[in-house]
């Protein structure tokens, strides 16, 4: 299925007679059963207003093209969409709608928040084929449940998106990273300064970043170099250093199942230091985003990562792997219960990507 | 205001459940005095009242659990409340309703500035869990103007926002976990100090959602280092569309202050009367914040008055000391208060889009000449979010009906333009019947269907949000 509109959405999902698989670009690195439905259908730009910092496009639009737009007028999506192709092995184009149903966000989710935050509304066709929207094109907006924040992450488990609104933001004119040979505590005392830090990754080396206006940055730069030691390094190297954070350029190629980890900052490295295997590993977001590749025989270490996190409070994601290691790690019986119940009033015949974060 | 016919019942059922509640509680947690739960009659929307049947104080999570359990059994509505500073009638209370405030529950439970996060309970107030860090240079980014009054809970209901959240977000994009309890007393915790939800995000849609799916009792809120400085500068203009053009021009040369503040010409009259700021008597005036460094301000504020510039200011001053700064804040902090010695006035909070704001300002003021009233502009001008302030005579038949009329006027162009009902305030009771503007049948049944999840009995303040026509075969009253 290739629909071209909402109202085709509506109807392929209406006459679904099983289930569904959403493919935006097909950079997803786990598969999902169902009669593929393909989003690229859905693409282009509805509205853009760089005055008021917003963008409406259409969900199937490639996130490439939406760079692309932005960045003619200096602007750009603040929560830095990462490209995980390399990583998770998949060629194909990413979309927007896509990204923002696995609600990806790179290293500047510290700062500027996730693709969950930088979302201001959404269109959808949920599993009834229903068309329905919330949320809007304004930066602040109450009016009834945040049901954007709801979709953004859903994995296209609640509807299927047809068209995202964002807030965007100006490319700001300087940027610099101070690169300390040092451990994650670098990064928990870059985070605790008046800095204004956008970026707190570890990679072998702490690396903090700022950006903003020219001079702003090199006063910046150059007190957190005095607090942290280590050099500075500024433009085009400082941008290079935070796409390979981003796209987990570290982590590309190796043999093994690929695990993302969101656990408190300080737990990111206990929680290296308590694996006990081999395996490699990337820290983003002060401590608190693990990227972690581990031989993918068995359950790929399920058993002990979701053991040891589940103790500590987070959530662990097997992007790449076993085929019969469960992808989301399971939800504590409360929120669990809510969820089911949740998915089963937006989806009651359970046909939209089926089998996932149940 | 139309409120659910109380559920008789319930009232005539008042006295075993004042005891069952007594079961459960301590013996000073349950209020059901007749002149005692006046107190609770009404919040921050004072215009309409209604005194609940009781009030109950819980100290904990399980009494808090015990309440609702017991309330659930017996099939009794129930009202949460933070501080009752809801200018939406978010608070408003029920003839047959338990008010269940939140306001004993106000400690620190934890604090970590490794992690950059304070875990509290949620009858804590805004500017208290500031007050928590801030001696170790730490703050909670989101300030609505009740700050001093208004409790976390309340602001997780309401997702309220504040003046310096063009930088730092509104409270959703502050909220990292709460502890909740749910209408059956089952309690959840959703998040943590950790970032994003593992599955589908129930903190997203908790956030906002009016205190109609839980009782959040304990919130893990992300805290913030405080910036080296602020310094505000005051920008005149003699029309709101080149103060609006202004706007834009900062806005897309990608400087982002913490706050971009506007008044119009009425506002700026009124405020200068009661305050005496020292404000210049023009048509529009910004007030634009910027932080950091004395260094880094400077560098903005050079880019911000070459901007203002372009747009032939009248008026320019930048703040030169902390005694300034305070008074150039001191007339917009001061505006409502200013604006309600003059007339009674209706505050209203749609958003629109920025660019729609010379358009907008020009209709509400030729809609407010129709109807006969006056109007005073006082907002958010960096992301649209409009606080028109609609002066009225309580005491001149008619007139609060001609306002709320305009009120809903004015909501209905926020929606045209490409906007929304409210930007921080909430629906609550005041913009209830208005939501079918902003949606369709199906979204508001949408959004119903969530709740139909966590109060399957419809029993957690179900008066609010969605019109009552559309909720009465769910509402249990």
């Amino acid at each position: 299925m290739r629909p071209v509109s909402e109202a085709e959405v509506a109807e392929c999902l209406r006459d679904a007679q099983g289930a569904v698989c959403i493919r935006g670009g097909g950079t997803r690195g786990f598969s999902v059963a169902g009669e593929v439905l393909e989003t690229s259908g859905l693409a282009g730009v509805r509205l853009y207003e760089p005055g008021a910092l917003t963008l409406v496009v259409g969900a199937g639009t490639a996130v490439a093209e939406v760079d692309a737009v932005l960045s003619a007028e200096g602007q750009r999506l603040a929560f830095e969409v990462p490209d995980l192709r390399g990583v998770l092995g998949r060629t194909g184009a990413s979309t927007i709608g896509g990204v923002v149903a696995a609600n990806a966000s790179g290293p500047r989710r510290i700062q500027a928040g996730g693709a969950r935050d930088n979302l201001l509304g959404v269109r959808f066709v949920d599993g009834r084929g229903t068309v329905l929207q919330n949320g809007g094109r304004v930066m602040k907006n109450v009016t009834g449940y945040d049901l954007v924040k709801l979709l953004a992450g859903s994995w296209g488990t609640l509807g299927i998106l047809t068209e995202v609104s964002l807030k965007v933001q100006a490319v700001p004119e300087a940027e610099a990273t101070v690169v300390v040979q040092g451990g994650a505590e670098v990064l928990t005392r870059a985070l605790g300064s008046p800095y204004d830090v956008s970026g707190a990754g570890w990679d072998g080396r702490a690396l903090v970043r700022v950006e903003g206006m020219a001079g702003s940055v090199a006063y910046r730069a150059q007190a957190l170099r005095g607090m942290l030691g280590g050099e500075v390094v500024t433009g085009a190297a400082s941008a290079a250093i935070w796409a390979g954070i981003r796209d987990v350029a570290a982590l590309q190629g190796l043999q093994g199942a690929l695990w993302r980890i969101s656990v408190k900052p300080t737990d990111g490295p206990k929680l290296l230091a308590g694996l006990g295997m081999n395996h490699k590993a990337l820290l983003d977001w002060g401590g608190g985003l693990v990227w972690l590749v581990v031989d993918d025989a068995g359950d790929a270490e399920a058993g002990v990562i979701r053991g040891l996190v589940a103790a500590m409070g987070g959530h662990a994601t097997l992007m790449k792997g076993p085929a019969h290691v469960p992808v989301f790690m399971p939800e504590a019986a409360g929120v669990a219960a809510l969820t089911r119940a949740l998915r089963n009033k937006f989806d009651p015949r359970g046909i939209l990507n089926t089998g996932i974060m149940a | 205001m139309q409120m659910p016919r109380p559920d008789a019942t319930v009232l005539a059922d008042k006295a075993r459940i004042v005891a069952a509640l007594r079961a459960v509680l301590p013996v000073d947690a349950v209020i059901d005095d007749k002149t005692a739960t006046r107190a609770y009659e009404c919040d921050g929307l004072a215009a309409y009242r209604c005194t609940p049947m009781a009030v109950v104080l819980p100290r904990t999570t399980a009494e808090v659990s015990a309440v609702l359990k017991l309330c659930h059994a017996m099939r009794v509505p129930v009202v949460p409340r933070g501080s009752g500073t809801s200018l939406a009638g978010g608070a408003m209370p029920t003839a047959d309703c338990v008010v269940l405030g939140v306001s004993r529950m106000n400690a620190v439970l934890e604090t970590d500035y490794e992690n950059r996060l304070i875990r509290v309970q949620s009858g804590r107030t805004n500017l208290s869990v500031t007050g928590a860090v801030e001696a170790d240079g730490w703050f909670y980014a989101p300030d609505p103007s009740s700050q001093l009054a208004c409790a976390i809970a309340g602001n997780i209901a309401m997702n309220s926002g504040g003046a310096h959240c063009l930088k730092y977000g509104v409270t959703t994009n502050n909220l990292l976990g709460v502890t909740m309890v749910l209408m059956d007393g089952s309690v959840v915790t959703v998040g943590g100090g950790y970032l994003d939800a593992g599955g589908i995000d129930l903190l997203g849609v908790i956030c906002g959602s009016e205190g109609q799916l839980g009782v959040v009792t304990e919130a893990t809120l992300r805290i913030l280092p405080k910036p080296e400085g602020a310094r505000p500068i005051l920008l005149g203009f003699d029309a709101n569309v080149v103060a609006g053009a202004c706007v834009a021009d900062i806005i897309k040369a990608g400087i982002l202050p913490v706050a971009i503040e506007f008044m119009d010409g009425p506002c700026i009259r009124v405020c200068e009367d009661f305050a005496k700021a020292g404000y210049p008597d023009c048509e529009a005036l910004l007030i634009v914040e910027v932080e950091g460094s004395a260094v880094e301000i400077d560098e903005q504020l050079v880019r911000i008055k070459g901007i203002a510039a372009r747009h032939n200011p009248v008026a320019m001053r930048e703040s030169g000391s902390e005694e300034e700064s305070k008074r150039i804040w001191l007339g917009r902090k001061s505006a409502f208060s200013a604006i309600g010695r003059v007339a009674d006035y209706m505050c209203l909070d749609g958003t629109i889009p920025v660019s729609a704001l010379p358009f907008v300002l020009e209709r509400i003021s030729a809609m407010t000449a129709d109807y006969g009233l006056r109007v005073a502009n006082v907002f958010h001008a960096g992301d649209g979010n409009m606080h028109p302030l609609i002066m009225f005579d309580a005491n001149k038949p008619g007139d609060l009906e001609k306002c709320e009329a305009l009120g809903a006027d004015i909501l209905r162009l926020c929606v045209d333009v490409g906007g929304c009902l409210t930007g921080e305030h909430g629906v609550g009771v005041e913009k209830r019947d208005l939501m079918g503007v902003q949606f369709s049948p199906d979204d508001l049944e949408a959004q119903m269907r969530v709740k139909d999840v966590f109060d399957p009995g419809w029993l957690l303040n179900a008066a609010k949000v969605f019109p009552l026509d559309v909720t009465a075969g769910r509402r249990a009253g």
